[in-house]
């Protein structure tokens, strides 16, 4: 209170940071830069450890064998599915029920916003088939969920399989605590989705889907299987769900811990781990898989089955087999073995998983950096911000705009009004406007969808500052100072808000909106400026990331097969949100791009 | 300023109005920030149900309101039709037969001051004038927005106990800046200011607008508004607090007594603005703050009474109505040992959370003595100044009492503009301004996290209460030395020079 209350300090203080506001802002941005990206750095991580006394201690011996079984069954499953055109209800059901399970059924249908042209799907039309482990010697009052999604094609037969042969395992064992359900999901997320809402008794998405007929008690945790290949070289972990949501560490340490165990080589992200950190190349690769956990995020759609059930505060991971070139093969039993020491580790759990960290990022597997370490990176990005708000002009004009008689506050309010209606439309028109594009232009819904947010987008360019002329004639000094002093506070709580629930989101919009709208004025080279403004966008940002991306995953794209992938992220964006509920597509529509634009509009001020 | 205020009104209610009909109500009803266990209206639900059927609405340990609550909203949603129609044309009449009775009544008695010390026409008549701007507003509203529901009318109930917050607001400021005039023209008239600090005299010009500042701050204020969509019955708290504050500036002792009653009767803190309110008619009469003058003992015992005695007589009265006395330890020591752990943006939850039980009773008599402790440092330190103390204790009551919602801190915000003269003098507004900012943005995102994404946990939330909390106290800390300083200034000039001349600088220790 000394600093705030003492005259002298305080004048000191402010005069400090009067002279020196530029160099101070310019080396926050490198440092939060290089603090970000010194994150991978293997010496400021943490080594993982398991915190779950329930999980840690107790090791727990594997006895599952019947992975040969497995095999077959997937063989069978598949001719199923193969005659059936789809998902083999029945046969699913009759295998299930054989195996001792209590055994029910659910139907959903969608239909979507628009035709998702990814998957190919419009109306949805599925079924959900689950089976029911009574726990023999407790309570019905938890339960764990195993699932496997039943996918098009030849591709993860084997999932299915091998969780039929692990529920018959399952049901000769006597140790149970918990109800374990087994679930194979029909057109994967939909399925899910309709699953979750069904067992909850909510309806978030408008989904219809028939009621469930049986129920255990409060799901634990969740896991969801992905294999596709009979004997498979590294299994992968996938913890990103909704909206940057991500599950419990503890579960990936237990995944890591039974890796190791079993000898199973495991990756995240599709990279393996290196010992080597002190190298530059262990260096690359460290941050590599990090970036790759940071755009993922970002992105905030669920990456695996296992994204959804986050939402009702079920952890959960998905474990993806992969099948490269590799000599070392592990075959189905191994993962069987993991999988049952995996959902017998959880069956000990005495309350849910909190023990360990919920916000973390994961340079690989065994390594984290958990929210106090990279939390500076985002506040010092945060705090240039704040700096510039508190710059003496500005500062001035907050005592200005309080004063009466001031016209601030009205010639703000045009420009901040028009930009969140431009904002409004972006995020209301593309869904609702398909019909009558689709008429007037050879185009098909989806790319309808995509071409009117991008038309709107651009149009908002051209908007606002032609109205704001047009309705308060020449802007003027003072008018601009109060408006980029409010948009400077609404984006500095805007991108905290993110970063607190998606803290790869609200880093990476930080990282490219902080330099430029820290340093907007009117007075600048027009032009040159505007380039400037354009390129680092949000939908710009949303480009450069489709490229990093790619080019992290090893699969380089030329700028044409960009553009279609960008494209194609937006429907996606669009379709996660009618369908799933993730938010970034309407908090960049409704919030990010007009604060954006309040930016813009101060570049053309006068 | 007839029609500019009318225009807000009409603003404010049109936005409750859509509101209130939009699918946000529901989702604003269930959270902690705006609704307690006091006042949520699910809990009245609850106590209406219970009257209903025959059993004490304290029966079970849901309901905490008043028993003079439960029977007005009883009474609302049983009798809308009636109590509206009944009201709009009684106030009518009453006012068309009052205003030429106030204007003889202002002709024969020339000695004002001394004659409306009990009940003051004047000013009771222009609330009423304009009570009946309020109704006709919101029958226009009800007709516009028809619902079917069972309890369209509370809505309405808790429209107009908004508007008539703003009124009763209003009108004590524009009261309170005539006051302030007139004191400022004395005491130039009479040279008691120095001479360089003209600049620090407020002008006619600036203060025409300040009332309709405050009413706006009132009524367009988010907080207000949430806390009216969500039919907390902190609006109607806050309304009869305004009505007080107006009757104590009209000078209406026996009123302002009953109000202050009423309040107390509501949540017991607001028996600290007793001490204002005496502060204020002693300074009215010109009876000095002697305690060896037997004139300040009497009327201070005078005063005393009338608020003691209505208050037996509004206990006594529920205690009729309900027929046991359940409604004490189930309203007041619900207040008191505050059992009811539930978060809000108050700073009780965590501690009484996180504590060892048997420090249960020592610990609530620390946190509960904040709110009253202050009371005699501040009238001390304001005995000249009664207004800015009310405004003090009002602040320091909705930032420690035990279940505080952002209605309360709407209440003192709404005197912000009041003081908008002692803007030069404060250090920290823009500093406070953007806490409060962000943490209003970071309670509901936190509060996600907390509750539905379960990464986060219940220290993430309660940083943001303390931090919200101390931009609170840095705020109200703030208008208080820049008030003192102001009037030092005032007195001693405005560029104080040391004793070797050079410039000097204040510091509040």
């Amino acid at each position: 209170m000394g600093l705030l209350s003492d005259p002298n300090r305080r004048k000191a203080l402010t005069g400090l940071l009067t002279r020196l506001n530029t160099p101070i802002c310019i080396v926050c941005y490198l440092a939060g830069i290089v603090w970000f990206m010194g994150l991978a750095f293997e010496p400021f991580t943490l080594r993982t450890y398991m915190s779950e006394n329930a999980m840690g201690s107790t090791m727990v011996e594997e006895r599952f064998s019947s992975g040969e079984r497995a095999l077959s069954l997937a063989k069978e499953f598949d001719a199923h599915k193969r005659q059936a055109r789809g998902m083999p209800v029945e046969w699913l059901v009759k295998a299930m029920q054989s195996r001792g399970l209590e055994v029910f059924t659910q139907s959903f249908s969608r239909k979507l916003p628009f035709p998702d042209e990814n998957k190919e799907r419009y109306m949805v039309r599925g079924t959900n088939v689950y089976g029911i482990l009574r726990a023999p010697r407790a309570p019905r009052t938890e339960a764990l969920v195993i699932t496997a999604p039943c996918s098009p094609g030849n591709t993860n037969n084997q999932a299915v399989a091998l969780l039929l042969a692990l529920a018959q395992y399952f049901r000769n064992q006597i140790y149970w605590a918990k109800d374990i359900i087994f679930l194979v999901n029909e057109h994967d997320l939909i399925g899910t989705q309709a699953w979750l809402e069904g067992y909850h008794h909510t309806n978030i998405t408008g989904m219809e889907y028939s009621p469930l007929q049986g129920r255990a008690g409060s799901i634990q945790a969740a896991l969801s299987l992905e294999l596709s290949s009979d004997v498979i070289t590294s299994l992968d972990l996938v913890l990103e769900g909704l909206n940057g949501q991500l599950p419990n560490l503890d579960l990936a340490n237990l995944f890591y811990a039974f890796c190791q165990k079993l000898g199973v080589l495991c990756t995240i992200q599709g990279k393996l781990q290196r010992n080597d950190w002190d190298t530059a190349e262990g260096y690359t690769h460290a941050a590599q898989t990090m970036m790759l956990m940071v755009l993922k995020q970002a992105c905030g759609r669920s990456w695996g089955d296992h994204g959804l059930f986050l939402r009702y505060h079920i952890e959960a991971a998905s474990v993806r087999g992969i099948n490269s070139f590799r000599h070392y093969k592990t075959d189905a039993t191994t993962i069987g073995r993991l999988l049952e020491g995996m959902v017998r580790k959880l069956n000990n759990l005495l309350e849910r998983l909190h023990q360990s960290y919920f916000f973390y990022l994961l340079p690989s597997l065994s390594r984290f950096v958990s929210i106090g370490y990279y939390m500076p990176a985002f506040g010092l990005l945060a705090v240039i911000l704040l700096l510039r708000v508190s710059f003496p002009g500005l500062c001035h004009c907050f005592s200005v705009s309080l004063q009466p008689s001031s016209p601030g506050v009205l010639t703000v309010l045009t420009p901040v009004v028009i930009s969140h209606l431009t904002g409004v439309a972006l995020y209301l028109l593309p869904v609702h406007l398909q019909e009558m594009a689709v008429e007037h232009f050879p185009v098909s819904e989806t790319e309808a969808v995509v071409l009117t947010a991008i038309a709107i987008y651009t149009a908002g360019l051209a908007l606002p500052h032609n109205t704001q002329r047009l309705l308060s004639g020449e802007g003027t000094e003072q008018g601009w100072k109060v408006l980029k002093l409010t948009a400077l506070l609404y984006l500095a709580v805007l991108l905290g808000c993110t970063a607190l629930i998606n803290f790869s989101l609200g880093f990476i919009l930080a990282v490219t909106l902080v330099p430029i709208t820290a340093s907007i004025t009117p007075h600048m080279p027009k032009a040159l400026y505007a380039v400037v403004m354009v390129l680092l966008s949000p939908a710009f940002t949303i480009l450069y990331c489709v490229f990093i991306y790619q080019e992290l995953i090893e699969a380089p794209v030329s700028v044409s097969e960009g553009w279609m992938l960008f494209l194609s992220v937006i429907s996606q964006g669009i379709l996660d949100h009618a369908l799933y509920g993730s938010l970034v597509y309407p908090l960049l529509a409704l919030f990010i791009y007009p604060c954006w634009l309040m930016f813009w509009n101060i570049l053309f001020w006068n | 300023m007839a029609a500019p205020l009318t225009l807000l009104l009409i603003v404010a209610v049109t936005i409750r109005a859509v509101l209130f009909r939009s699918s946000l109500a529901e989702l604003i009803s269930a959270r902690v920030e705006v609704v307690s266990p006091l006042n949520a209206w699910k809990r009245v639900v609850e106590g209406l149900a219970l009257l209903d059927l025959g059993v004490s609405p304290y029966s079970g340990d849901v309901f905490h309101e008043t028993p003079l609550m439960i029977y007005l909203f009883h009474f609302t949603v049983d009798y809308a039709e009636i109590v509206f129609i009944v009201s709009a044309y009684f106030v009518d009449c009453l006012s068309c037969f009052l205003k030429p009775l106030d204007r003889a009544k202002m002709a024969i008695n020339s000695n004002y001051l001394k004659s409306d010390l009990l009940f003051n026409f004047p000013g009771c008549c222009e609330l009423i004038s304009w009570f009946i701007t309020i109704i006709v507003c919101l029958c226009f509203c009800k007709f516009h927005f028809l619902c079917t529901c069972k309890y369209t009318d509370v809505r309405l109930c808790h429209q107009i106990a908004d508007g008539i917050t703003a009124l009763a607001l209003y009108l004590s400021i524009q009261t309170y800046n005539k006051d302030v005039f007139r004191k400022q023209k004395y005491a130039l008239e009479s040279d008691r200011y120095s001479a360089d600090c003209l600049e620090l005299l407020r002008s006619p010009k600036e203060m025409f607008y300040i009332p309709l500042k405050v009413a706006m701050f009132y009524l367009l204020n988010p907080f207000t508004i949430l806390s009216c969509v969500a039919k907390s019955t902190c609006g109607l708290n806050n309304a009869i607090i305004a009505l007080f504050i107006f009757c104590t500036l009209k000078g209406s002792a026996l009123l302002s007594g009953i109000l202050l009653a009423l309040a107390t009767y509501q949540s017991i803190y607001p028996l600290t603005l007793f001490a204002p309110a005496l502060l204020f008619f002693l300074q009215r009469l010109y009876i000095p703050v002697n305690l060896r003058r037997s004139s300040f003992w009497f009327f201070t015992l005078q005063y005393a009474f009338m608020y003691v005695g209505s208050l037996v007589v509004i206990t006594g009265l529920s205690f009729f109505l309900l027929g046991s006395w359940d409604f004490i330890p189930s309203v007041y020591g619900f207040i008191f040992s505050v059992p009811d752990l539930t978060p809000n943006i108050g700073l009780f939850w965590y501690f009484f959370a996180e504590m060892f039980e048997h420090f249960r009773l020592f610990f609530s008599c620390v946190f509960q003595i904040n709110v009253f402790f202050y009371t005699i440092p501040l009238s001390i330190k304001l005995k000249e100044h009664p207004v800015f103390l009310i405004f003090m204790q009002i602040a320091i009551i909705s930032i420690f009492k035990s279940y505080p919602t952002v209605g309360d801190v709407a209440l003192y915000m709404a005197f912000l503009p009041a003081w908008s003269h002692l803007y030069r003098f404060l250090r920290n507004i823009f500093l406070v301004s953007c806490v409060l900012l962000a943490c209003s943005a970071l309670f509901p995102v936190l509060w996600h996290l907390w509750i539905y994404a379960g990464s986060a946990n219940s220290n993430f939330y309660y940083a943001i209460t303390l931090l919200f909390n101390f931009g609170q106290i840095l705020l109200v800390a703030d208008y208080f030395y820049a008030y003192l300083r102001r009037e030092h200034h005032l007195t001693h000039g405005l560029y104080l020079k040391k004793k070797d001349g050079t410039e000097a600088t204040l510091v509040l220790k």
